[in-house]
């Protein structure tokens, strides 16, 4: 288990250098940070020499790759390169460009923030699909089914900032159930601030959720053991509740597992409509202030999450399933 | 009609030939039966034909929208411009489309500011004066009083108008990028299933890099370094898309080629190119298909949710997106000014929601495996 673990991870160095590479050419070629000083400097009225400066502060004035003028290990590590897209690895996200604040301990202060809301919608819209689907696959091929598929479809088709928006009118200004937008990280407080978000978070993936879990289920339905279940003269809800919700587990692992480490990187329209200083709200801002040091860092965060993920997935199944083995 | 012949565009020419191009292949298609009776099966029920009508319509308005002509300048007195020197007739750079030219009577009529839909008042209030000279408050009438069917905005264009003309950035958006992707996921995909080895692994070390970037944050840093525009915004969206639909590609491929057909070809000496275009290719069209329509929706939500927070195809660009942003300001205030986002989401559910049942139905009858019901 260790050496596979061990191999796992091993794969995974090639994939987020890759990731790096493709930043550094997307940040560093396309765009330089010439252009990036004048961008935060504003683009009018700024001197050469200004632009120089900022770039020294900022550590962009180094050489892209080879660093010609330091002896050997320091042409390598005195590059643009090594200094803002290989620290990564170890973590070290830098310092914005913007306002200078450590990248590192801003994302680990805001984290908390963004699981506050993430967590509980993970949690609830999990169960509260799962458990629909069921129901809907136990009326299948009728007319319940039909009608449920209809309203999934057509509760698909509406984009999330419909749902925020109606939702934040609805419930905040028009019926006053709740605050409009705010946060409060005193503990009885919070919650009647991350309410509504929740709520709505829950509503906007209730249709995609339903029906895909749906679809889980009748393929198991269709299975071997099932017809040995019934014909064994068990009844329909235990076939379904017991025999085939347990099997149907492991296609829903797969697909829940991968996003368990992207919980903490929130969510970016519910946290910035609803004023919640999450890691979403950090990237909105960095969006809006030109801060490409924390898009940078969010990006390379964000696949380092993914791949995370997959390993998940992969260790998860060998523990569910004991048909795969590690080789 | 002098003008409009000699001074035809096509704006995005790219977007014709490529829906030509589709148009072609899918004919090519429909020769085959199993494709047909797929077609008939699909076309059987009410709902499906029904939201293939509405899709073929925004189809209509979006290609209407991309082609048009360059009117010439008129002076005031409606006597035409002409270059001071050489005396020739000027154009409209900008360009007219077909659309706009059907949609004159809608776009010409403008009002002052806000006002609600079907209104005879303007909906604000502004100082009135009468014949007397005297000054009161009051709702000034409009200048087409109960024609706004969904009023009017910010500046007193009518909603109508720019809605029907969000249809073409989202139609370009939604259906121009899968076409443009598609012939690079089948090229990769194939390839890779087929030949194996280090043609494999490269391709899946580049798609599998790209698809672990979450999808958001590399259109984030796209738009960001290359800024906003709706053709940034298809040529990033296509790149992330492809990835998924070529791994897919090349799981198919890797059964199909150990099929016994494909073996034979093999044996008879049949060119490998030939091999993967003529008897893998045709085979894995339905998972095409399926995905083309499938992901459609995907993207016209997505660019919305883009325009929103900032980057997304500009404010130039008259798009859904940007009027749910402008809307944001609107429900802030008090009577709120609710027809803008409505005529947004109206368009966009239009629009979006018979993308997601054809796209079922599609998959129901090519893909035997998946079906529901």
């Amino acid at each position: 288990m260790f050496s596979y673990l061990v191999r796992r991870i091993a794969y995974a160095f090639p994939i987020l250098l890759g990731v790096n590479i493709l930043l550094f050419l997307l940040f560093f070629f396309a765009y330089t940070p010439e252009d990036m000083a004048e961008t935060i400097l504003g683009e009018k009225r700024v001197t050469q020499e200004q632009i120089d400066n900022w770039m020294r502060e900022h550590n962009y004035h180094l050489p892209r790759f080879i660093n010609l003028a330091e002896s050997f290990p320091a042409t390598l590590t005195r590059t643009i390169f090594w200094q803002k897209s290989m620290h990564l690895f170890a973590l070290e996200f830098g310092h914005s460009d913007v306002d200078n604040t450590d990248i590192g301990a801003e994302i680990k202060r805001r984290i908390p923030y963004s699981l506050c809301v993430t967590l509980p919608v993970f949690m609830a819209s999990l169960m509260i699909n799962i458990m629909v689907a069921m129901v809907v696959a136990f009326y299948r091929a009728t007319y319940i089914d039909h009608m449920a598929l209809v309203i999934c479809v057509l509760m698909m088709s509406i984009s999330l900032l419909f749902y925020i928006i109606g939702g934040q009118y609805l419930f905040a200004i028009h019926l006053r159930l709740a605050p409009v937008s705010g946060f409060d990280a005193q503990f009885p407080h919070t919650i009647k601030f991350l309410i509504l978000p929740i709520v709505i978070s829950l509503i906007g993936s209730i249709g995609g959720g339903v029906r895909y879990y749906r679809t889980i289920f009748l393929e198991e339905i269709n299975r071997d053991y099932v017809r040995t279940a019934r014909a064994k003269g068990l009844g329909e809800g235990t076939v379904l509740f017991k025999h085939a919700l347990r099997n149907a587990l492991l296609p829903i692992l797969t697909n829940v597992i991968v996003t368990i480490p992207f919980l903490i990187m929130g969510s970016l329209l519910l946290e910035n409509f609803f004023g919640i200083p999450g890691l979403g709200n950090y990237t909105i801002d960095a969006i809006s202030k030109q801060d490409f040091a924390v898009i940078r860092a969010m990006v390379f965060l964000g696949s380092l999450l993914y791949i995370g993920g997959l390993i998940l997935v992969e260790i998860s199944y060998t523990i569910a399933d004991p048909r795969i083995r590690i080789q | 009609m002098t003008a409009l012949l000699n001074n035809w565009y096509a704006k995005d020419a790219i977007v014709l030939v490529v829906v030509g191009i589709m148009g072609w292949i899918g004919s090519l298609l429909m020769r085959r039966e199993v494709w047909r009776s797929a077609m008939r099966q699909v076309f059987r029920r009410r709902m499906v034909r029904i939201s293939a009508f509405i899709l073929a319509l925004y189809t209509l308005i979006a290609i209407l929208d991309s082609v048009g002509y360059h009117p010439p300048l008129r002076d005031a007195d409606h006597a035409l411009h002409r270059h001071p020197e050489t005396g020739r007739v000027l154009y409209d750079q900008d360009g007219k489309s077909l659309l706009d030219l059907i949609l004159t009577p809608l776009s010409a009529m403008h009002e002052k500011t806000y006002s609600a839909p079907l209104a005879a008042t303007q909906f604000t209030m502004e100082t009135l004066y009468d014949d007397e000279g005297n000054t009161t408050r009051g709702y000034p009438p409009l200048a087409h009083p109960r024609r706004h069917l969904l009023g009017t905005d910010r500046v007193g264009n009518d909603v109508l108008y720019l809605a029907i003309k969000g249809i073409r950035t989202g139609m370009i958006i939604g259906g121009f990028t899968t076409l443009l992707v598609i012939p690079f996921a089948i090229l990769f995909g194939v390839t890779a299933g087929y030949f194996r080895g280090w043609v494999d692994d490269a391709i899946q070390y580049v798609y599998t890099v790209l698809s672990s970037i979450p999808s958001l944050l590399l259109i984030i840093s796209f738009m960001i370094v290359f800024g906003r525009g709706l053709t940034q915004l298809c040529i990033i969206m296509g790149i992330t898309s492809w990835t998924g639909l070529c791994r897919v590609l090349r799981g198919e491929t890797l059964k199909l080629r150990e099929l016994e057909y494909v073996q034979a070809a093999e044996a008879m000496g049949v060119s490998r190119p030939r091999i993967m275009f003529q008897h893998i290719v045709p085979n894995l069209m339905h998972i095409v298909l399926i995905t083309a329509v499938l992901s459609f929706s995907g993207r016209v939500l997505a660019e919305a949710v883009l325009s929103y927070i900032g980057i997304g195809v500009g404010a130039a660009t008259i798009s859904w997106g940007s009027m749910i942003n402008d809307a944001r300001q609107e429900l802030a205030r008090d009577p709120i000014i609710w027809w803008k986002l409505v005529a947004a989401f109206v368009f966009m559910v239009g629009l979006v929601l018979p993308a997601n049942l054809f796209g079922d139905a599609l998959r129901d009858a090519l893909d035997p495996r998946l079906r529901t019901e």
